[in-house]
């Protein structure tokens, strides 16, 4: 499968890249590791006329320890989200699910901001930081602007994002010590989730949010209220599906999605207890 | 880019595929392709020391890196290197599609993890699919060349 031909822009900085999306508006794309739209481009359900390689664009890559929380470059790949000694001891959230995207080779090249700004309610990630309640920092030609997770995600394949920004950082908040799981249901090795759980404790704090389930990632409100509210896990659990409208495809009907979701919801809280 | 140490310089166009460009300008033709999709890993080679996907990788962006394909292993005097000859001697492969991308991605998979476990290996491995072998021998390959923990 060969991509429909484009004009390809390499850049060395953020600014150069929102510049080439400034001057050439819907028509340019971003290509960080590739690893979400090159697929798309070799299936020719994208065919933008300019692609913006911000690849090379190294100051975009770190995780950072910024006080109250972890600010993560957006050209941060999987693989060193995965590897993270600081995530591991302030969001351990996020290293659990990382090693969970496509596989090795994927985690090598695929960036935590290419997979948030591509928006795909059946990937890892966006649920992750959502669970978190993350923030999303995306820069214009007009300066920067922060977007809560919550706002960020708004639909298949949609986000906040406007066609002449960068998402540039990702900001997660500190909960040292929580303890984090994601329990991942698919048939086949490194296939996308059916449905995915993200969910952390830390005392009376807690965050469970759903991948797959929606046409965006959905934060399970009523699990954390009824674990809020003292539930039992088993109890809270049984909330999962509330709010959601999961989609019926090869791979599971709506119903079978909903009662998984609730299992798996289940296990996750049992692991983070 | 380099290939196996050599200089590479072609004129092709932006939507060309490190794997194409790999095969059809460098003419080596070790890395397979398969599914074409990023799952089955038979075009695995090595970007700068790490395994990637070369159909999922436009060659513009791979230019200026060093790449290591399956032909670039072996010694000059054709010694294999250690992960050819274990996947020899272990009876690591059966058609052998599948081998260059499954000997490329277990490189790097013992490069950042020396002493894995055998549930280490197929995890380390999920991204290469081999329809012949059933894994055990690849795995038993990959585990007689992990140093002791």
């Amino acid at each position: 499968m060969i991509p429909a031909a484009f004009e390809y822009v390499r850049v060395d900085s953020a600014d150069a890249a929102i510049a080439q999306l400034v001057a050439h508006g819907d028509d340019a794309k971003i290509l960080a590791g590739g690893h979400s739209l090159v697929p798309l481009l070799k299936l020719r359900l994208a065919s933008p006329s300019v692609l913006v390689d911000v690849g090379r664009v190294k100051d975009l890559s770190y995780i950072r320890d910024a006080g109250d929380h972890v600010a993560i470059g957006a050209m941060t790949r999987h693989h060193d989200v995965e590897h993270s000694a600081l995530l591991a001891e302030h969001v351990s959230l996020l290293p659990a699910v990382a090693v969970h995207v496509g596989d090795s080779q994927v985690r090598h090249r695929g960036t935590i901001g290419g997979s948030i700004a591509h928006g795909d309610p059946a990937s890892d990630l966006p649920s992750a930081i959502l669970a978190l309640g993350g923030t999303i920092v995306a820069r214009g030609p007009k300066g920067e602007r922060t977007i809560a997770a919550a706002d960020f995600f708004q639909g298949f394949l949609t986000t906040a994002l406007a066609a002449d920004e960068l998402l540039t950082e990702i900001r997660v908040p500190k909960i040292t010590g929580a303890k984090s799981n994601y329990q991942k249901f698919n048939r086949r090795a490194q296939d996308w989730a059916i449905v995915g759980v993200a969910a952390f404790r830390h005392g009376n704090t807690c965050g469970v949010a759903l991948t797959n389930m929606a046409s965006s990632p959905v934060r399970a409100s009523g699990v954390e209220a009824a674990l809020a509210g003292g539930a039992s896990l088993a109890d809270a659990a049984a909330h999962a599906a509330e709010g959601t409208s999961a989609p019926s495809d090869l791979n599971a009907s709506s119903e079978y999605r909903e009662h998984l979701v609730r299992v798996l919801t289940r296990r996750a809280l049992e692991a983070c207890s | 880019m380099t290939v196996n140490g050599q200089a590479q310089s072609h004129d092709v166009e932006a939507r060309t595929l490190l794997v194409h460009y790999i095969r059809e300008a460098c003419g080596l033709t070790g890395t397979n392709i398969g599914c074409d999709t990023s799952s089955c890993g038979a075009c695995t080679v090595h970007l700068d020391g790490e395994a990637v996907k070369s159909c999922t990788i436009l060659a513009p962006q791979a230019d200026g890196t060093a790449i290591t394909t399956i032909e670039g292993l072996a010694a000059a005097d054709g010694t294999l290197h250690p992960m050819q000859e274990s996947f020899r001697q272990n009876h690591g492969l059966q058609c052998g599609y599948c081998t260059p991308g499954m000997v490329m991605a277990s490189i790097s998979l013992l490069k950042e993890n020396p002493s894995p476990s055998e549930e280490e290996v197929r995890l380390g491995l999920e991204g290469n699919l081999c329809r012949c072998t059933g894994y055990h021998n690849i795995v038993k390959a990959v585990l007689a060349l992990a140093t002791d923990k």
